[in-house]
């Protein structure tokens, strides 16, 4: 079982010495250039470890997306890095940060080190190409040496990696189902074993069976491949069983950083908890739920103190004026490596801003 | 208790759909293939009760809804509103059956006109359906509507614009609009898809109360499975343009029959229950062009045999007041025998050791 899964289990049996693979650092990034600019990522900081699937969840616009673009220098204008790093922990020892690698650099280091797949299939397939074409075209991009016979038959063996028959490399994308081109662009871009793959909601449009289809053959193929995975999607079960860790975004900052099942089992951030009660059920008793009151901010003008306190059960008077930081939770065993920005679990910042520190309720506190 | 002369509105269905079929044709030179989008689909709703339509994109549900609304011509089956024929052949009987069946689209983006502001878009459902109101009583029905859909204060949203709106909000002003008809039943066409996740509860909750202030029928299209459950009274379960189950909410999801919806239920992300699931499933929905004959689940299914490959099964009883198009479930000597779906799904079916190294380059070596 616990060779099939990937689960809390294995997770907790990995070497405890975890090496990073991928370090983001106070990673900052703006909208707009004009002179009051939308901040849509404020100092972010995750570091995604060797063999590790880390998921990245939250609702649209809380900037997920944004931050797997920005930490691949893939952000399209008006969206500008104004600040942080990126650093690469190459296989051999070496480290470079991606924001800094020069065009020509860059150029290489893409695909080859770290490789994304789009949310949208449709749109990532050129449809004017067949889709052995545009796998050979990677290919041969990467490895000039690579002739274009034994191209294809790269290209061939992808194929049938993701379950594709390989005959398929002649087909064009539209005669493909969404299930099969999502796993075109998986086979894509596994194809020059990248070290870091990045899914930016692979399974969004896809239904159900297809979904969980895709997500076995991707932890399979990491299991045999090695790499690591950033699994970017806003379906928070989805990540609890699939993921290793898991952060939880929103208004452009992280709240909540931990292990998969300790964010199912034990959220600590009230938005991380409300997230969790949005979701109805499959199995269980059937209870009423009431997702979360209100709707995002608007990133253009965010509320001073903590962005998420005018949804929050859980507010008090500090909340307004100081801004959480990530903090270890204030819940005696949790596991220490655990981060979560909430005031909360953080009387130190609220007794040095002068407030009167509010113990951690017990629906956050939950062992 | 008095019988009545006719039977009680509460038991007779508001909507009903009779062998309901779809073909679209393909267009083509010399083609005279057709998309089997919708095949012999009946359906009911009754007052005050949800029905939900589940399947995959693809399966026709979407279709099912346009037809309800008759927003396109059906290719044969009939349309009963309480029991009377409602076909509309001309612009006038549309409009007074568009009064009683009010729907909502998936896309609140789309579906709301961007140059008009809510009040517009509003009262001008409200004169349409409710004739010339003018001056206070526009305005008290105006205010009225936007309170059923808890859009409140009615100040701060009767005058903003789609684009200053968020995604639930938008979504609930679509709502409002369809409600100014006070229609009898309501299609909803995947409401909640296109919304965050935190606020779609949200909506489900209002249309639940909906459901039980103002009676109205609701039909909730989705493809989620598990928000059938949260909302729905009943469950229909599409595949590929049939209707393969259908019986109350609670029983389709916990002990589902047929083996698409055992496959359906295993395949949901469900932390809880992380053995169950149908990890190994492979295949995907076929062609509606030319859909396999007999059952079309047959080419995915573990348990089919020759039968299932030549006749298409008929709704089989499988438990009260629950059906399964499943020849499993029939009295006939040579039907399949059903098993697991998540014993014969069960394990991930693993990754070829060559292959992997001759797609990639390298050995298994990296594999730990």
């Amino acid at each position: 079982m616990s060779a099939a899964t990937t689960t809390y289990e294995d997770f907790a049996a990995a070497p405890p010495a975890r090496e990073p693979v991928l370090e983001i650092r106070n990673l900052s990034v703006e909208y707009g250039y004009d002179e009051s600019p939308t901040r849509v990522l404020r100092d972010v900081s995750l570091t995604l470890h060797r063999g590790e699937v880390l998921g990245l969840a939250g609702e649209s616009g809380c900037g997920k997306s944004t931050l797997a673009y920005a930490a691949t220098r893939l952000l399209p204008p008006p969206g500008l890095i104004t600040g942080g790093e990126v650093l690469f922990h190459d296989r051999d020892g070496g480290t470079r940060d991606i924001l800094r690698l020069s065009d020509r650099d860059l150029r290489a280091s893409r695909w080859q080190d770290l490789a994304i797949v789009f949310q949208g299939a449709m749109n990532s397939l050129n449809p004017v190409y067949r889709v052995g074409k545009q796998l050979v075209d990677a290919i041969q991009a990467h490895l000039p040496g690579v002739g274009k016979k034994e191209a294809y038959e790269r290209a061939e063996h992808l194929l049938e990696l993701v379950g594709i028959s390989p005959d398929r490399v002649r087909s064009y994308p539209h005669q493909l189902s969404g299930g099969m081109r999502q796993r075109v662009m998986i086979a894509m871009a596994l194809a020059l074993e990248p070290q870091v793959l990045i899914m930016d909601e692979p399974t969004t449009a896809l239904d159900v069976v297809m979904q969980r289809q895709i997500v076995e053959q991707i932890a399979e193929l990491r299991e045999r491949l090695g790499f690591s995975v950033v699994f970017i999607t806003h379906d928070v079960s989805l990540l609890i069983e699939i993921a290793d860790r898991i952060a939880i975004m929103y208004a452009g900052e992280i709240v909540e950083d931990a292990n998969a099942l300790d964010v199912y089992r034990r959220p600590r951030h009230p938005y991380a908890n409300g997230l969790l009660h949005s979701f109805p059920p499959l199995r269980g008793e059937r209870r009423e739920l009431g997702g979360i009151p209100g709707s995002p901010p608007d990133l253009g003008r965010l509320p001073s103190g903590c962005p998420f306190r005018a949804r929050c059960e859980f507010a008090f008077d500090a909340c307004a004026t100081v801004r959480p930081r990530l903090t270890p939770p204030a819940v005696p065993g949790d596991d220490p490596r655990r981060r979560v920005a909430c005031l909360r679990h953080d009387p130190e910042a609220v007794a040095a801003a002068g407030f009167d520190p509010v113990p951690v309720p017990p629906e956050l506190a939950v062992r | 208790m008095t019988a009545p002369a006719r039977p009680r509105p509460e038991d007779a269905p508001v909507l009903q759909a009779v062998d309901l079929r779809k073909h679209f044709p393909v267009r083509g030179f010399r083609s005279n293939a057709v998309v089997h989008a919708v095949d012999d689909v009946n359906l009911e709703l009754h007052r005050g009760r949800v029905v939900a339509l589940v399947g995959e994109s693809g399966s026709g549900k979407s279709t099912i809804a346009r037809l309800l609304a008759q927003l396109m011509p059906a290719t044969s089956g009939r349309i009963l509103l309480h029991g009377e024929d409602a076909t509309a052949r001309r612009r006038r009987d549309f409009r007074a059956y568009v009064r009683r069946v009010q729907m909502i689209f998936q896309d609140p983006f789309g579906s709301l006109n961007p140059v008009h502001t809510v009040r517009y878009t509003l009262t001008r459902s409200i004169r349409i359906h409710q004739g010339a109101l003018r001056g206070q009583q526009l305005e008290d029905a105006l205010t009225s509507l936007l309170e059923r859909v808890q859009l409140t204060p009615v100040e701060r949203y009767v005058d903003k614009f789609p684009h200053e709106l968020s995604g639930g909000q938008r979504q609930r002003v679509a709502i409002a609009r369809a409600l100014a008809a006070d229609p009898e039943v309501l299609l909803a066409d995947e409401p909640i898809s296109m919304l965050d996740v935190s606020i779609r509860l949200g909506i489900l909750n209002l249309l639940r109360d909906l459901r039980d202030r103002l009676h109205i029928a609701i039909l909730y299209i989705t493809h989620d499975i598990a928000s059938a459950r949260y909302f729905a009274d009943r469950t229909m379960v599409m595949y590929a343009g049939r209707i393969v189950e259908q019986g109350d909410s609670e029983s389709v999801t916990q002990d589902p029959k047929h083996p698409y919806t055992q496959l359906l239920v295993a395949s949901a992300p469900d932390p809880d229950d992380l053995d169950a699931r149908a990890r190994g499933a492979h295949g995907e929905a076929p062609s509606l062009v030319r859909p396999p004959s007999g059952c079309r689940f047959n080419p995915r299914c573990p348990f089919a045999n020759d039968l299932c490959r030549a006749e298409v099964p008929p709704l089989l009883p499988v438990g009260e007041g629950r059906e399964a198009a499943c020849w499993g479930y029939a009295d006939r000597p040579d039907r399949p025998t059903l098993g697991s779906v998540v014993e014969e799904f069960g394990d991930r079916p693993a990754v070829d050791a060559g292959l992997l190294e001759q797609a990639t380059g390298t050995g298994s070596e990296v594999a730990s």
